[in-house]
């Protein structure tokens, strides 16, 4: 690892403060960015430790809104009774993210801004081939070589990646909202629209920009709209049965009246460069039975625009039979 | 208020129940400075990614990847590692009774991170039953493959002393 130099924040605003220099990295945690030192995919000459900021710390209830501060680990929001009240999808997606000591130490707010597993993205510099993440321009490995795990939704030529965050596919799913401090003052963003396809980066002229994060900018904490009546689940498939990354994920929350869906939320994980919500199927479950046999067809339809690569056809299937298993465990039926 | 980035950091932090205070350059991670620079070589270099577990100590009680810590953010912390087990008569901590007792090991290379992942999994109250000592265990690579033996020896430990 490259030496850099240190220093405390005292404030997050004189934190933000030192962003102003590109050369400057935030730790909170630090599991995600002390592996990208030692791989080279990010060097920075000043790291600034945001640890100790109380004011980032904490999850609380907050009028109908449950507040979770940037600094709160995965393991205290798993647990936490406020969360697993009223968002069980994050608490279990927090839970199943990683191991229970990365989860000791990982934060929410670093967790959406982990970067992609491709493992051609993650070897150590000098990288042997060309990723376009690492090396603009110079090419994608993964698309001509191997990428059963990649995107099925939004990637380009470029770059066939997916993000991993467990935990960003049930804020999106909860209509989570990102606050942000930045040169400019707070601001929020939608979890939702937090990341970006490889499709919406080009088309926005930053083929390689990968969240609505500004430089310089640092995430405070999230916002979720109270949910309680909901039954919500996180269903994740994988290799192993725990301590893995997603093949496919799927966040799901359920309203029922007599075994009829009123309303419905649903997002897939670990299928694009951002989690995936089916809006279609949301709009369409009201009134659905809460059965295998009524939701597979509403999740068809919200999945028909999925582009598979040569070699991940079955993430299509896979990810439909993650998101119908996750609204009937929301809903209870399984 | 400008904040100073300094090349190297003054850090005061307990270690095995010592106080102690040492200078280092901010990039050294927990794991290196205890086994280069403090000569406790219990916590293992395994994956150096935070994969395997074998470098598994506990900071304030709760169990972390020491080569995904960092010296610096430990100041003012409590930190245990194995050599920190056993009493002052050397009389074995009860989940290292237990491993041993269990046969719940091979080789004895990931030994250190389980031993000490177990004492803050039965803390945590997660040493139920096998399922749950496998769920919150899992972070702890054995190749040797004694994972039967290794959650007997937890739920045993756990039996005798029970969590929160």
């Amino acid at each position: 690892m490259r030496d850099f130099a240190y220093a405390r924040a005292g404030t997050a605003e004189s934190a933000v403060r030192t962003l102003a220099d590109p050369g400057t990295s935030v730790i909170a945690g630090g599991t995600e960015l002390l592996n990208w030192f030692r791989l080279g995919i990010a060097a920075a000459d000043n790291v600034v430790d945001i640890g100790g900021l109380d004011e980032l710390r904490g999850i609380a209830s907050d009028g109908g809104d449950l507040r979770i501060g940037a600094l709160a680990t995965l393991n205290e929001i798993g647990e936490h009774p406020l969360v697993t009240q009223a968002a069980g999808a994050l608490a279990s997606a927090c839970l199943q993210a990683a191991s229970a000591q990365i989860r000791n130490r990982a934060t929410i707010g670093g967790n959406v801004l982990q970067r992609t597993r491709c493992p051609y993205f993650r070897a150590e510099e000098p990288l042997p081939w060309p990723c376009n993440k690492r090396d603009p321009d110079s090419g994608c490995t993964s698309l001509a070589g191997r990428h059963e795990r990649q995107a099925i939704f939004g990637w380009t030529q470029d770059c066939v990646a997916v993000q991993p965050s467990d935990p960003a596919v049930a804020l999106a799913m909860l209509d989570a909202q990102a606050d942000v401090l930045g040169p400019a003052g707070p601001r929020t963003i939608p979890m939702r629209g937090f990341h970006l396809t490889q499709r919406e980066a080009a088309d926005a002229g930053q083929p390689m920009r990968e969240t609505r994060l500004e430089p310089g900018e640092l995430i405070t904490g999230y916002r979720l709209p109270a949910s309680v009546a909901d039954g919500q689940a996180y269903v994740k498939v994988r290799e192993r049965a725990s301590y893995e990354y997603a093949i496919v994920s799927a966040a799901a929350s359920v309203r029922l009246d007599r075994g009829l869906i009123t309303t419905a939320r649903v997002a897939l994980g670990s299928v694009a460069q951002r989690p995936w919500p089916l809006t279609l199927a949301e709009a369409e479950l009201p009134g659905t039975p809460l059965t295998r046999e009524a939701l597979i067809p509403v999740i068809e339809r919200a999945m028909a625009d999925a582009a598979p690569l040569p070699q991940n056809g079955f993430k299509v299937t896979m990810a439909r039979n993650a998101a119908v298993r996750a609204l009937l465990v929301a809903g209870g039926a399984s | 208020m400008t904040l100073e980035f300094t090349r190297r950091v003054e850090v005061t932090l307990r270690l095995n129940g010592r106080d102690l205070t040492t200078v280092v350059s901010p990039r050294t991670t927990l794991l290196d400075w205890l086994r280069e620079d403090i000569g406790l070589t219990g916590a293992k270099k395994g994956c150096n990614e935070g994969a395997c577990g074998t470098c598994t100590v506990l900071v304030d009680g709760r169990r972390m990847n020491g080569c995904l810590t960092l010296v610096v953010q430990c100041e003012g912390r409590s930190v245990t590692t194995v050599e920190g087990l056993a009493g002052a008569g050397g009389e074995l901590h009860p989940v290292q009774q237990a491993f041993a007792e269990f046969d719940a090991f091979q080789c004895g290379y990931c030994t250190p991170g389980q031993l000490l992942s177990a004492v803050a999994c039965i803390a945590e109250g997660h040493a139920a039953d096998d399922a749950s000592v496998r769920e919150w265990m899992s972070g702890n690579i054995c190749r040797c493959s004694a994972y039967p033996q290794i959650t007997a020896a937890v739920l045993a430990a756990a039996r005798k002393e029970p969590g929160r």
